[in-house]
């Protein structure tokens, strides 16, 4: 139908920790709780708990980890004034939660969030932030990771300055963030009715140099402690969602692909270039990177694309042009499929931005299927 | 005759409408200063320009016809105006990069010790006689016609 398609659908799904108690209630990927709060409609009835106790637990350490345990500690008239869905605004307005623990099997050098983000959680007022000293110690291995990254040394500049300035702790009811580094999660502890999380077995790890790679792998080394929780939160990545017939890999989550252009394999198991279709983004990456790094991504494929163009690589083999969007919209009619056209979502954002201003917000997000759909009628 | 009164008519009405002397009033009145800049490109090919106060490098590289990138227009938001200030006695006259420069700089491709974000180095008097370098490539990639290996 088209003479070239991009895939840039992203990572919609989780990665699983594959460790006892996983199904526990009270424990939930860190993109549910963000949909969640984001109103998305196919979240807006996760309805986290967040009055059964005083502690959630994050797990790792990346801008989504750190995206989720501010928005559990930032005060709550500064929430009042965004875009946040009205029932996480309810909820979080409840909330008896006042510790947040993120927690990483490696250390900060090895932290996967990015300097501004950093920044961000660790200048919350009122924060009490609490970094171990002893963390912060490198090793050689770690000296070198850091001499080669520049990210990397922006990151741990940021803990170490955390480290020294965040002594006071005598506020009373003061929220607490505490940067756990080494530990990696054994096991779910069940609460005494048996079906909600009532803590993580936590093991405690050292770094290990993979030969192969140079880099450094966490290690168990048989050292467990327990951490009472409430709330779980598992940030250990997002995962893409294959489609019927896309190339996939499976262990890597992303579609197979030379520069952008997807790769499948023949029947003698050689890669061959999918003619016409192309991928970037996460899907094409796998789900790591801020904006930025997908702009240069893009590029990346934007150029295969119109090299292939110059090439001759993408005229139609029929000889006849492609039908392009109409061709589309037939198939869509030929359906009866429902779908909601550009002017559709102006309509859906217009209503969202008219309702929030007669609450002082940027939006008011509309977060069922239905009252989407109702919008764009409307 | 008539043609030489047209000819002084015209001039005099350029005059007065302020089109040929105003520019030259503003400056001998403001003292509109410039500093020079040397462009260098990856190709080695230099391009010298007059940058006035006040002006960032990215501004007058496109009023100069530089092929400097500036996707997103100055906000901050990307590392596509990317320069590598050529002498260190140079970038050390520059006020240190703010935290959002810093976080753009992450990503730049070729980054060097004395790299900076074209939008943020506004011209003033010491940095007269300044020369940029524009990075080898924006991008991490070859554009080699690289064609995948059966394995």
């Amino acid at each position: 139908m088209y003479d070239a398609v991009v895939l840039a659908y992203g990572a919609e799904s989780d990665r699983y920790l594959g460790v006892p108690g996983e199904d526990l209630g009270g424990i939930y990927s860190a993109r549910e709780f963000v949909w969640w709060y984001n109103g998305h409609p196919d979240c807006s009835n996760v309805s986290p708990d967040l009055k059964n106790t005083d502690t959630a637990v994050v797990l790792g350490q990346g801008n989504v980890a750190l995206d989720v345990a501010r928005i559990l500690l930032r005060p709550i008239n500064e929430l009042e004034t965004t875009d946040i869905a009205e029932h996480a605004l309810t909820s979080l307005r409840e909330s008896t939660i006042r510790k947040v623990y993120l927690v990483g099997r490696r250390g900060p050098v090895q932290a996967a969030c990015t300097a501004k983000e950093l920044r961000e959680i660790l200048g919350i007022k009122d924060l009490h932030v609490c970094i171990q000293k002893a963390d912060l110690l490198t090793s050689a291995a770690d000296e070198e990771e850091l001499k080669k990254g520049r990210i990397q040394r922006r990151v741990y500049e940021l803990f170490s300055k955390a480290a020294t300035s965040h002594q006071q702790h005598d506020i009373v009811g003061q929220r607490e963030l505490h940067f756990m580094f080494f530990r990696k999660p054994d096991r779910f502890l069940p609460s005494e009715s048996g079906n909600t999380v009532s803590g993580v077995r936590l093991e405690k790890t050292c770094l290990k140099e993979n030969g192969a790679s140079g880099k450094q792998v966490a290690v168990g080394t048989g050292q467990f402690e327990d951490l009472k929780c409430g709330l779980v939160l598992k940030s250990v990545g997002y995962k893409s969602v294959p489609v019927d017939g896309l190339p996939f890999d499976e262990y890597r989550g992303v579609v197979p692909n030379m520069k952008g252009r997807v790769l499948s394999l023949d029947q003698a198991e050689h890669a061959i270039v999918e003619k016409g279709l192309y991928v970037t983004g996460w899907l094409k990456r796998g789900p790591t990177g801020i904006i930025a790094t997908n702009l240069y991504c893009a590029e990346e494929t934007v150029a295969s694309i119109l090299e292939d163009f110059k090439n001759g690589l993408l005229t139609p083999s029929s000889g006849s042009p492609k039908p392009g969007r109409q061709g589309l919209l037939q198939v869509l009619e030929n359906k009866n499929a429902r779908f909601v056209p550009f002017s559709g979502w102006e309509k859906i954002d217009t209503k969202e931005r008219m309702e929030g201003e007669l609450r002082n917000k940027p939006r008011k997000k509309i977060t069922t299927w239905e009252e989407l759909l109702l919008a764009v009628d409307g | 005759m008539v043609l030489s009164r047209f000819s002084q008519l015209g001039a005099r009405f350029l005059k007065e409408s302020g089109i040929v002397t105003g520019k030259a009033q503003e400056e001998s009145s403001e003292q509109k200063e410039k500093i020079t800049v040397t462009f260098v490109d990856k190709d080695g090919e230099e391009k010298v320009i007059q940058v006035p106060m006040g002006m960032s490098m990215l501004e007058a590289a496109h009023e100069n016809d530089i092929e400097l990138e500036g996707a997103c227009e100055g906000s901050l938001a990307c590392s596509t105006c990317h320069v590598i200030v050529m002498d260190m006695e140079y970038y050390n006259k520059l006020e240190d990069p703010a935290d959002e420069e810093n976080d753009m700089l992450d990503l730049a491709f070729g980054l060097t010790e004395t790299s900076r974000l074209g939008c943020q180095v506004i011209a003033k008097p010491e940095l007269d006689g300044m020369r940029l370098a524009l990075p080898a490539a924006t991008r991490n990639f070859a554009v080699d016609g690289f064609v995948p290996k059966p394995h």
